[in-house]
């Protein structure tokens, strides 16, 4: 880990301004991804501008009849709130399929957003990876690729997004709120928040260089049953090898997002329409274009299994 | 003493406190977080500074050159020692591989620098800024492609012929005749390699973790090139090890190394996502099983042939091994191939040889009863021999597996079991599996001394460790037994090379051998005891804190009254081994649930019943057989060291890749122990229980997942993805 | 749905990473990477076991490696350094954490408990001792992490946070064995003892023991 500065923001918009003004400055939070790649080296910041003290942790309702959800509340907070757990069960659902619950209490609403990806390859400082190094090759394609992408996916990054919450969020069309370095606020729908690596996996969202988020807002509730079947080996504490997140109504129509197929959360509205036909009908337009390799195509057969298995919870 | 005829009445028959489930004596240390790990000793020692391992980005290949500048004038650096520094180093005798690495470099991770610095977070930063420019060689790095060119090993008998297998398994009407693969396993446990370094002069002092403390301090010495008397090695307390921490690894070299450099006291810790490259795993195998049968089920051909690789000079993994001695058939045959990898070194995890063997094994003997219809459970009792099978003269000295399986069966309500893929609980598609465990009962030389301090207190010194096996508790309660005090009268004292040389904890040897030298060192000190008092030591009585003869009664301090009384002895084996087959036997049965649309496997219910000899403490017995079932339950469903065979690295190097079973993988366990002892072992009656909780759980996980859904997986670890495609067709 | 041979799609990639490892740097060594610069000190004031205690530590230290290295509380453990593990496990401001992945600087004002606050080898606390009976350790690495873990799991069944498990959200959280195993499944135990570990706390919390039967 380098050596860096320490400070705490006083403001959003302050704390927005010092990042964007200094390339090695990171904001820090629940710190759980972020400490973690520091000390592999992943990530240098010279400079750590904590946001915690900012007051962005609560959740109140807004005047259309959603939630917002401010950026700093913890996962454990939001996935225990009333509220969601009544109305967005999907994203209680979600939260609690990941990580621990020592990590739910530190890990916030921004940052879980914001995680990096768990991409063996990324993870080893040793092999050439474009996120790390734009430029430097992808060691993943052609090695170990079971848990990665089938959906989206370039010839410089097969890598996929690791958050069981912004499957959820996608699902609920969240929208995220940020402030940028000149003060002016900015809405980001949660589809165009992360990106898709093309030839800059580097570029992981839509956030300019600075901008800090605020809070997400959730629209109002959209009733349904709400799922989130998260398929994994281990029974806990593991990364999705597939999820899906389902919002579905009596009449069989809903909303399906996946999480663990590409390298942001995968919705496709469109194909939504055949939902009402039933599992293999939606995943045909889910998961259209998919490219697999010999270890991860098994991620087809499972995805429209478990979309299979919450069309049935649904109905039942 | 020499232990060379079978055990007769002796005072640990008595059993007033050998055998009773008696809580662990470490226990209020343990969970209290007052035991003192290796990386935690600044009671031991003050001013430590920081050691930080630089490890090989390359698997094979040299160094070109090192430009340590940046690191050295960076904040806080003591110093750096690489192998140009470092002088002439040894390699150890228990090590395959250089434990400090460089110009060549063979294997991925392979330690190339230690950074001193002030903190441990100046060091670790400096050895970010360590720059290496390497020549990378060509390696082998994948199995399968190296099997053809694999050779039979120097050491170990690799191969085994009885009668003429080749045309009795030709001649046989009913033939099973399959390959399986188990893929390599990283020991994981949650203490990583760690050590404290000193020098006083040319001496050294170790704070460590280490199972083997003798060979321990005997590898330090030989790598460093100084006298052996000149090192001491401390290890009381041992975060895990499974195998991993046998043999002396990188933390204690470059500790000494950085230690001797900056002139200060150093510690060293392996990082989580280095250990796994940089360190000992257990090497995948390929084994291929032939077993025919008459029309019976009798079994009248058994083959299995294993497969594995290791650096060069390495050995292979041992998976035939059970297969010699587990079941009757008059032609056998067994063969074992090592091919040459450039993956980091191969070495013994839990139960070698036997763990990955009977997941190949007890899964071929599943199939074949299916192929026989007759039940798994009667299939294994049919096959059931009492002798050694390749030499009917010689007897095992207990065998007890029928009545394992037996009791097993009837407890666990195998007779429920449905066909495969019929029974169905709600999503769940259920099953159960059975498999036989076996694990050889070594018996290794072992010493001891105990002493009676004035204050009555019995103390015991020997270099055992307690790897979290209970050595400390047993220990305590055989020096109670023997010298007739309650187990609070008992101090142990462990893990320390100034003790005497014990068995150490290694291959289930180390519960019945350690207490064994125990043993026979409170004999002695009986001896002692009665002589300073006046009395006759063979017909004395040792019982609550008095010396008994005939109407005679002295309380048992008196004889410490002018000073402590020390005795010390070890406890070595004659021809019991090799005139009775010594093993320890089970039965584990195990019930699954395999999500019916995602192919997800959760385990639903474990039992295992086990035969080893008599029981020293059931509570921490139980314990050593449930922790050995969770390993073989993620053996069985989640854990492979991933190769990258391009590049010749585990790819999924740290906890969050290379998967364990957590809580919610794991059920409430049962464990039965047969009543049994066994007077060919040792005095303790005692066989070694750590390892056969391991042994052939995998293969009934696996079974149960069969029987569950009616896809056979041959290759670890059985995971959703190898069923999903063969799984029932969902309504 | 195109399937895309791993070798064909790689061969590229593989030459470049062949050529890239031939010639690897260290972990993090960029080409044009600045001077290191010297490490930066802060002054920070937290409570840990009811003591206040004001350190002046290097920014870069860990909650962990403050209680470790510099208070001498050794009883958190550092098991994977990465939020891997759990062996860190202590209790912040009333909530579970992972202190190996959170800054000792950004703790001040908290109230820190680990290990040794909730009892000696003298005066066991009750989850202390039920691990003592239950034998719900072996090696002991994991332990202080795992009964820091239970005691916070056992509050936040009583707060009525849900859990994955949890089968209606809108519903009180009942306690259950599931409920146990599925919140302390961030506290690894490779020497196995979860089985005994939930027997431990389920008496700590006065709840059945389930599945006793096999």
């Amino acid at each position: 880990m380098r050596a860096f500065t320490y400070e705490r923001a006083k403001s959003p918009r302050e704390a927005a301004a010092a990042v964007a003004a200094d390339p090695t400055a990171r904001f820090i939070a629940g710190g759980t991804n972020l400490l973690d790649l520091m000390k592999l080296e992943i990530e240098t910041p010279a400079r750590l501008v904590d946001v915690n003290g900012l007051k962005l942790d609560e959740i109140a309702p807004t005047k259309d009849g959603g939630l917002r959800i401010g950026a700093l509340v913890r996962n454990t907070d939001l996935a225990a709130d009333k509220r969601v757990r009544k109305d967005y069960g999907v994203l209680s659902r979600a939260l609690l399929a990941g990580a621990s619950g020592q990590l739910r209490n530190k890990a916030t609403t921004a940052g879980n957003l914001l995680q990096r990806t768990r991409c063996p390859y990324f993870y080893d400082t040793n092999m050439p990876c474009n996120k790390r190094t734009p430029g430097a090759g992808c060691s993943a394609i052609g090695g170990f690729t079971r848990s990665l992408a089938v959906l989206g996916a370039s010839e410089a990054c097969i890598a996929t997004h690791p958050s069981d919450m912004a499957v959820a969020l996608r699902v609920l069309d969240a929208t995220v709120e940020t402030v940028t370095p000149d003060g002016t606020e900015r809405s980001i729908p949660i589809a165009d928040f992360h990106r898709l690596p093309g030839q800059t996996p580097h570029v992981e969202t839509a956030l300019a260089r600075g901008e800090l988020i605020t809070s997400v807002t959730l629209p109002r509730p959209v009733g349904g049953v709400h799922a989130y079947r998260k398929v994994r080996d281990r029974a806990s504490y593991a990364f999705a090898l597939v999820s899906v997140a389902s919002v579905i109504h009596k009449d069989g129509s809903g909303r399906i997002a996946l999480g663990g197929v590409a390298h942001k959360p995968w919705r496709v509205e469109t194909a939504e329409s055949s939902l009402p036909r039933g599992a293999k009908a939606i995943s045909e337009g889910l998961l259209a274009g998919a490219r697999t390799t010999s270890q991860n195509a098994f991620k087809l057969t499972l995805t429209e299994r478990a979309i299979g298995a919450a069309v049935a919870e649904a109905r039942a | 003493m020499k232990f060379d005829t079978p055990a007769t009445t002796n005072p640990i028959d008595q059993l007033k406190v050998v055998g009773k489930p008696v809580d662990r004596i470490d226990g209020p240390l343990k969970t209290t977080g007052r035991a003192p790990y290796a990386y935690e000793r600044h009671d031991a020692i003050p001013d430590i500074a920081y050691g930080y391992v630089v490890g090989a980005a390359i698997a094979k290949g040299r160094i070109v050159s090192m430009d340590l500048s940046r690191a050295k004038a960076a904040p806080g650096v003591l110093a750096i020692v690489t192998a140009a520094e470092a002088g002439k180093l040894a390699k150890g005798d228990f090590n395959t591989a250089m434990l400090l690495g460089g110009p060549d470099i063979q294997h991925y991770h392979q330690a190339i620098a230690i950074v001193v610095a002030e903190t441990f977070e100046q060091a670790r930063a400096a050895a970010g800024l360590v720059k290496v420019d390497y020549e990378r060689a060509k390696g082998t790095f994948d199995l399968v492609s190296a099997k053809d060119g694999a050779t039979k090993p120097k050491d170990g008998g690799p191969d085994s012929a009885v009668g003429d297998f080749e045309a009795a398994f030709a001649a046989a009407p009913v033939k099973l005749d399959e390959t399986y693969t188990t893929p390599d396993h990283g020991h994981a446990m949650m203490e990583p390699h760690a050590s404290i370094a000193a020098w006083k002069g040319d001496k050294l002092s170790l704070w460590t973790s280490n199972q083997m403390i003798a060979w321990g301090a005997g590898d330090v010495a030989k790598t460093l090139g100084v006298p052996r008397e000149n090192v001491r090695l401390m290890s009381p307390f041992i975060g895990g090890g499974f195998g991993g921490k046998l043999f002396v690894r990188a933390d204690a070299i470059l500790a000494a190394l950085g230690a001797k450099a900056a002139g200060r006291p150093v510690k060293v810790a392996l990082t989580r996502p280095f250990m796994f490259n940089n360190t000992t795993h257990r090497p995948a195998t390929i084994q291929r099983i032939r077993i025919g049968t008459d029309r019976a089920g009798k079994i009248t051909a058994i083959g299995h042939e294993s497969w594995s690789g290791d650096l060069p000079g390495g050995g292979p993994e041992t998976a035939v091994q059970q297969t010699r001695l587990l079941y009757a058939g008059e032609n056998r045959m067994t063969k074992t191939r090592l091919a040459v990898l450039d993956l980091p070194e191969g070495n013994a995890m839990r139960a070698p040889g036997e763990a990955p063997g009977l997941m190949a094994l007890e899964v071929a003997v599943d199939e074949l009863a299916e192929k026989l219809g007759i039940d798994p459970v009667e299939f294994r009792v049919l096959n059931d021999t009492q002798v050694d099978p390749e030499k009917p003269s010689r007897p095992f000295s207990q065998r007890r597996l029928n009545e394992c399986l037996r009791t097993g069966a009837d407890k666990f309500g195998w007779s429920r079991r449905a066909k495969p893929g019929q029974a169905r609980d709600g999503r769940w598609l259920v099953g159960m599996g059975v498999a036989a465990a076996f694990r050889n009962n070594l018996v290794m030389k072992s010493a001891a001394r105990v002493r009676l301090e004035t204050s009555g207190v019995v103390t015991v010194e020997t270099d055992m460790t307690d790897i979290g096996t209970g050595s400390y508790t047993i220990i305590a309660q055989t020096a109670a037994e023997m010298m007739g005090v309650p187990l609070t009268r008992v101090n142990v004292r462990l893990g320390d090379s100034s003790f005497p040389v014990s068995a150490g904890s290694g291959g289930q040897w180390g519960a019945n051998s350690s207490t064994a030298g125990v043993y026979a060192a409170c004999v002695k000190l009986r001896e002692a005891v009665a002589g300073k008092l006046g009395l006759d030591a063979a017909q004395a009585q040792f019982a609550d804190g008095r010396v008994k003869v005939g109407n005679q009664s002295l309380p048992l301090e008196q004889a410490a009254a002018s000073g402590p009384v020390t005795a010390e002895d070890f406890m070595e084996y004659g021809d019991l081994t090799k005139t009775h087959q010594q093993s320890t036997f089970g039965a584990h049965f195990v019930e699954v649930g395999v999500d019916a649309d995602t192919a997800e496997i959760r385990i639903r219910r474990m039992l295992a019943v086990c035969a080893a000899g008599r029981i020293l403490n059931p509570k921490s017995a139980r314990s050593q057989v449930i922790g050995a079932m969770v390993m073989g339950a993620g053996a069985a469903l989640m854990e492979e060291l991933v190769v990258d065979k391009r590049i010749g690295f585990f790819v999924n190097h740290d906890l969050a890749g290379y998967e364990v079973p957590v809580h919610a993988d794991i059920p409430h366990q049962e464990v039965i122990f047969l009543d049994e002892t066994d007077p060919m072992s040792s005095p303790m009656k005692a066989k070694g229980v750590g390892e056969l909780g391991i042994c052939g759980v995998g293969a009934a996980v696996a079974n149960a997942v069969y029987n569950a859904t009616g896809v056979r997986v041959r290759e670890y670890p059985v995971t959703l993805d190898k069923l999903l495609e063969k799984m029932p067709v969902l309504a | 749905m195109a399937i895309l041979d791993d070798l064909q799609l790689s061969r590229r990639e593989v030459m470049a990473t062949g050529a890239a490892v031939g010639v690897a740097t260290a972990p993090g060594v960029a080409a044009a990477a600045p001077a290191e610069p010297g490490p930066s000190v802060m002054k920070v004031s937290f409570t840990v076991n009811g003591q206040r205690q004001t350190l002046e530590l290097d920014t870069r230290t860990t909650l962990l490696d403050a209680l470790r290295e510099h208070l001498k509380l050794t009883g958190s453990k550092k098991g994977c350094d990465h939020g891997q593990c759990g062996a860190c496990t202590v209790i912040v401001d009333g909530r579970r954490i992972n202190s190996c992945l959170s800054l000792a600087v950004m703790h001040e004002g908290d109230e820190v408990t680990t290990i040794e606050g909730l009892g000696s080898p003298e005066k066991l606390h009750p989850l202390q001792a039920a691990f003592v009976r239950h034998d719900g350790y072996q090696c002991g690495y994991c332990t202080p992490g795992q009964i820091c873990s239970a005691k916070a799991v056992l509050d936040e069944i009583k707060a009525g946070v849900p859990s994955h498990v949890t089968a209606d959200l809108n519903a009180k959280v009942q306690f259950s064995e599931d409920e146990l195993r599925e919140r302390m499944s961030g506290n690894i135990c490779r020497c196995g003892a979860y089985s005994n570990i939930v027997a431990a706390v389920a008496e700590v919390a006065g709840g059945p023991i389930l599945g006793k039967g096999a």
